[in-house]
């Protein structure tokens, strides 16, 4: 058959490891807003903390030669912004969504200024040490499955452990159990003494370092440099992501791959010169994201107290 | 007035035989305002003590003080005769302290068993295990005869299970004090007498109980002693089988208690050709689908009021929503003086002459950073009355709202005050000022007086009765069978989203309608 | 929405000092003396007529585009797509500039403007029908779409509208009957400012004094009552949402017409996303996003000229904008916590 040879061909392959490549950023970020919404908190800033990550995460990976190093740093500033992020709207009761689209905007404008203040360069950094792929023999050359999942880098492999995690955190830990409590039902854990507020400002942490892993990923990884403003809306196809995949684990693994897909195809479309002009292929994602929002967006129930502050001694 | 209360005996420290929990002058402020004013009283062991007091007498308060949610400005909680002050919900928890609120603390979408499990230490730090904590909880339940299945999702349990979840939640943390607030709100007849049964073989096996309640009659059938809290103070404390039903009641309003509502007389056309509102075979669904109203038939007359009773969330809701417009039904039709208007829109319906009192008023009811004159003007503001061609008359709409604020006796600084920043009973008038002074041919008011101070309920029920006595037709959604029973000419009962019978009122009987509520037809 | 409407006039300047001083370390950290860069910056906002027009030019768009989406805030929306709907608006004004250009040069302004804030207004209103009929979160639409309109104004002018005489992605230049009067002789600045002020004093009396600004700030503040009390809710949202793209979209047109005298790929400096700070400091209000437009206005002018004689990124004007945003939404914040509570929320 046609459609078994070319899975198989060297094209094939390339396509399915390009899936999981566009996949990963968007499964990390994603997965790590599973935390904040179960909690309550919405997380509209994974735009802003994976794009501060990508930049923090090139510059220390160029600097010190450590790509591992370099996805610490990432990490941390997920986890800084993050925190930023939680005082406003966890310890304030500002609005999120507001605060979360001018931390993204901040970001932008802020690594553009660093960017420029630590390299001198405008555009794009000169090529940082990036994490390559690291083939599992044999199960590499299963078709599909092997260059999906078993030709690529370590930090493909964490992002999937952290889905196993993810599940196991939010089904059979007490964490998981108050984490859900404080979404649904804030007043009810406060009732037991337990902190609703400090579940969410953590549920919002562990967002940020997912982020930040996610934000890493682009610049160690899906390239091995830092583009101003490379993100292009990743953080906030996230965010359609986790509706899509109803804010579970598994859900949001089989939305994240269904968004690769739709970008490997396009990049593949683009290479094949199929007479659609390059600008249409790119918009893909975007309206993939716009169709998915419009047929899910009131489908789902959210949890009960999504983006509601909480304040002890209220309802 | 002769109130004799008894005076409250003070345990010596490490007694076994004085009282289990005693509060000694309890004072808590809010800013300015003082919820609690040097509260007592005193609770002995394996006693049913009631707290009596209206609504904002300081009864939630005190309870939030023993919860350990808010900590006294003044005063002392004295645990088995010694001194604790509670700082966090944990030390009232330690000191075997077990509340069921009123809204209850369970998460809807956990099962029982990791409700119990959340935040406890014993069923494991990093992995709870449920499926023990489920054992142990069904080990308790029997222990006191209840049933209850530790696996079940909360979100699938009636409300009386639910409170019983809430119980056995607290007796499973170790409580020996169970402090219920206002349990009987949410709950039909038959499940009321079962709660008062389950508390009375509790505290033969040892527990007490502090029952707060507004409600005379349950406190008369379950208490033996009973305090009377006023503006946030004590007024004294009774052995119920020493005091009369008037003494308390004055005792709890502060002067002697008027004859309530007056009962409705005959409705002055009791035949009518058409009725003025009906609805037909009229049917809804929630988000996920499910049917929560079924083929509803009503219609009321002209000068008629009729009371829709039933336990929350039986469709009571949606049917309200459905008359007033806000929700289009999956079936039927909703007729006006005989006209369809099902598919009219609210603001046609405003038009057409009914008006619609939601059931919360501070949800869907009233806009509260906005001004009381722009509240009361908000259904209207598109006519003449408060505009010209789209301009609006500012001066036009705050005249308006003097007359009604002297007219419905609304307590307020004026027009322009934020209706946030008034009492729940002034804000409902509000709502039933914007509603009844259009003079409306109809009325759709659901839960007119829930959470409002008795005084404004009197008002209240003053509106709607002349309303109807001047020829509006009424329907009365209310989960308050009292209120039903002392405005309605006609009852039906709405139970899992069908009506289940119509009674007259002179022929109805309160057993009957208590077990309708719950499903069982007679 | 939380804590955007009601913002404490007195936290403004406040703010403003703080953000300053933050964004003179960041310079300081760049090499350069912050005094020094400030007064680059102060020079090229109001050193000279020339200047001075710039930071009008500047405040224009901003302006326009701020009145909007502060009128999506009062009825509880949030437009972050006007950048998209901004560019969708320049497009429509150059494509009909370049068909009429003989016609006589009123008639050509008005069609430009007309086809822009269509433009502008179709591109938001899918945005609020997706949102109104679907439930569609906005925010995350309209971002969505702004990438969309993005890649479409790259096919545009590198395909069909390009101009044929150039090798760059842009349209045709306009003839003077496509191009905006001047305002002030001797400076570029062009009417575009007056307009700005018109629309944010007509958008002032219409929140006031009109029964429909009076739904639109019910709506906002509560949508479940306003729906309950009859106001045609869906109706309000989707107009404000569409008045918003509307005035985008005119932007769009002043900027193509006053500025450029062409479209170009990059028309925007990002003006629809400074807009919604412009807003949020405007307090929300059209006077007051007019008046944060002029501040605004002031410091991008400032921070180009800055960037080019004393070598300072200009994005350091960006974090100083964004800052000033946040510390002010802090500080409101902070106030409504401190708020003591009500007895009647205890007892209910």
């Amino acid at each position: 058959m046609d459609i078994f040879n070319w899975i198989v061909s060297a094209q094939g392959e390339g396509f399915f490891s390009a899936t999981m490549r566009l996949a990963v950023p968007l499964l990390l970020a994603a997965v790590g807003a599973i935390y904040a919404e179960r909690s309550g908190a919405i997380n509209v800033g994974i735009e802003g903390m994976m794009l501060s990550s990508a930049l923090s995460a090139a510059l220390v990976a160029a600097d010190t030669g450590s790509p591992t190093l370099g996805l610490l740093a990432g990490v941390v500033t997920g986890i800084a912004v993050a925190a930023l992020l939680a005082v406003f709207t966890v310890l304030l009761p500002a609005d999120p969504v507001v605060v979360g689209i001018a931390l993204n905007l901040l970001a932008v404008g802020g690594t553009t200024f660093v960017f420029r203040i630590f390299s001198n360069q405008v555009g794009t950094t000169t090529t940082t040490p990036g994490i390559d792929a690291e083939p599992i023999p044999l199960l590499e050359s299963i078709p599909i499955l092997g260059p999906l999942l078993f030709d690529q880098s370590y930090l493909v492999y964490i992002a999937l452990i952290g889905v196993v995690i993810t599940w196991v955190v939010l089904k059979f830990t007490s964490w998981g159990l108050l984490l859900r409590a404080a979404g649904e039902h804030p007043a009810a854990a406060d009732s037991l003494g337990l902190s609703v507020n400090r579940t969410r400002f953590v549920a919002l942490l562990v967002s940020g370092a997912f982020a930040g892993l996610g934000g890493a990923f682009l610049s160690l990884v899906a390239s091995t440099q830092f583009v101003e403003n490379m993100t292009a809306g990743r953080g906030y196809i996230a965010m359609a992501i986790l509706i899509l995949g109803h804010r579970s684990p598994w859900g949001v693994l089989l939305a994240s791959l269904l968004f690769g897909l739709g970008d490997a195809f396009q990049l593949r479309a683009q290479l094949d010169n199929t007479g659609v002009p390059f600008q249409f292929l790119l918009m893909i994602p975007y309206v993939l994201t716009i169709v998915t929002l419009a047929v899910f967006g009131r489908r789902l129930i959210d949890p009960a107290a999504l983006g509601t502050h909480f304040r002890r001694g209220h309802r | 007035m002769a109130i004799s209360p008894l005076e409250p005996a003070r345990a010596a420290p490490g007694s076994t035989t004085g009282p289990i929990l005693q509060m000694d002058k309890s004072t808590v402020r809010f800013g300015e305002v003082v919820a609690n004013d040097r509260v007592s009283f005193d609770l002995a062991p394996g006693e049913i003590h009631a707290l009596l007091g209206e609504n904002g007498a300081g009864k939630t308060t005190l309870m939030r003080v023993l919860a350990g949610l808010i900590q006294p400005d003044e005063g002392q909680v004295f645990v088995r005769g010694e001194a604790r002050s509670f700082e966090s919900v944990a030390d009232s928890v330690a000191a075997g302290i077990g509340m069921v609120h009123q809204h209850f603390m369970l998460v809807p979408t956990l099962t029982v068993a990791e409700n119990v499990s959340l935040g406890l230490r014993s069923a494991g730090r990093l992995f709870p295990n449920t499926a023990r904590v489920g054992r142990e909880l069904r080990a308790l339940a029997d222990k006191h005869g209840l049933s209850l299945d530790p696996s079940a999702r909360v979100s699938d349990l009636s409300i009386g299970q639910q409170q019983r979840v809430e119980i056995v939640k607290a007796l499973y943390r170790g409580a020996t004090i169970l402090i219920l607030d206002e349990p009987t709100a949410v709950l039909t007849p038959g499940e009321t007498d079962s709660l008062l049964a389950m508390l009375r073989s509790l505290t033969e096996q040892g527990t007490s109980v502090v029952f707060i309640s507004h409600k005379l009659r349950e406190i008369r059938a379950v208490a033996d002693r009973v305090t009377v809290l006023r503006h946030g103070q004590t007024v004294g404390t009774w052995a119920l089988d020493s005091v009369a039903d008037a003494e308390l009641t004055s005792a709890m309003i502060g002067r002697d208690a008027a004859p309530t509502v007056s009962s409705r007389l005959a409705p002055t056309t009791s035949v009518a050709p058409v009725p003025r509102l009906a609805v037909e075979r009229v049917g809804a669904r929630d988000r996920r689908g499910h049917a929560v109203l079924d083929s509803v038939s009503l219609s009321v007359a002209p000068g008629e009021i009729l009371g829709i009773a039933g336990v929350d969330g039986n469709g009571q809701t949606e049917l309200a929503e459905i008359l007033s417009g806000v929700r289009r039904p999956s079936a039927g039709e909703v007729r006006l003086d005989g006209a369809n208007i099902t598919a009219a829109t609210v603001a046609e319906r405003i038009g057409h002459g009914l008006a619609h009192v939601p059931e919360d008023r501070q949800r869907t009811g009233l806009i509260l950073d906005l001004s009381i004159a722009e509240n009361l003007a908000m259904e209207t503001v598109g006519t003449a009355m408060f505009s010209r061609r789209g301009s609006l008359n500012r001066a036009a709409v705050r005249a308006h709202a003097e007359d009604i604020i002297s007219r419905f006796d609304i307590r307020c600084s004026g027009p322009d005050q934020r209706v946030r920043d008034l009492s729940g009973g002034n804000q409902q008038k509000v709502l039933i000022a914007r509603a009844v002074s259009r003079a409306p041919s109809a009325l759709v008011v659901s839960q007119p007086t829930r959470g409002v101070d008795l005084g404004a309920v009197e008002n209240i029920h003053r509106q709607i009765l002349d309303l109807a006595a001047q020829g509006c037709a009424v329907i009365l959604i209310s989960t308050e069978l009292d209120e039903i029973l002392a405005l309605s000419d006609r009852i039906a009962v709405l139970y899992s989203g069908t009506i289940i019978s119509t009674y007259d009122r002179a022929t109805v009987d309160l057993g009957t309608l208590g077990m309708n509520m719950t499903g069982q037809s007679v | 929405m939380r804590v955007i409407v009601g913002t404490d006039i007195a936290s403004i300047p406040i703010a403003i000092i703080i953000a300053l001083v933050i964004g003179g370390v960041l310079i300081a950290l760049s090499g350069v003396n912050p005094f020094e860069a400030y007064g680059a910056l102060l020079q090229g906002a109001f050193g000279t007529p020339q200047h001075l027009a710039d930071t009008l030019i500047e405040a224009t768009p901003l302006a326009l585009i701020g009145v909007g989406i502060a009128l999506c805030f009062r009825a509880g929306v949030f437009n972050v797509g006007a950048e998209g709907q901004f560019l969708l608006g320049g497009m429509a004004a150059a494509i009909t500039g370049n068909l009429l250009s003989t016609a006589p040069a009123i008639a050509t302004l008005l069609a430009m403007a007309i086809a822009a804030v269509l433009a502008g207004a179709a591109w938001a209103a899918i945005a609020a029908l997706l949102k109104v009929y679907l439930g569609a979160s906005e925010t995350l639409t309209t971002i969505m779409l702004t990438y969309v309109a993005t890649y479409l104004v790259s096919y545009l002018l590198n395909g069909p509208a390009r101009d044929p005489a150039t090798p760059i992605a842009q349209t045709q230049p306009l003839t003077t009957s496509g191009l905006l009067p001047g305002l002030w002789p001797g400076t570029t600045l062009h009417v575009g400012i007056v307009i700005a002020l018109i629309v944010a004093v007509a958008a002032h009396y219409f929140l006031r004094r009109r029964v429909g600004g009076f739904q639109i700030v019910a709506t906002g503040l509560n949508p479940v009552a306003a729906r309950s009390a009859g106001l045609p809710v869906r109706r309000i949202l989707i107009s404000v949402f569409l008045t918003s793209g509307a005035l985008a979209g005119l932007a769009g047109f002043i900027q193509v017409s006053g500025v450029q005298g062409k479209m170009i790929v990059n028309l925007s400096p990002g003006y629809g996303y400074t807009a919604i700070v412009v807003a949020l400091l405007g307090r929300s209000t059209p006077l007051g996003a007019f008046l944060a437009a002029l501040f605004f206005g002031a410091l991008s002018a400032g921070g180009a000229s800055m960037e080019t004689s004393v070598g300072v990124p200009a994005s350091v004007v960006t974090i100083v904008q964004y800052l000033t945003v946040l510390l002010v939404i802090a500080y409101t914040a902070a106030r409504t916590l401190r708020r003591p509570s009500r007895v009647a929320d205890e007892e209910e």
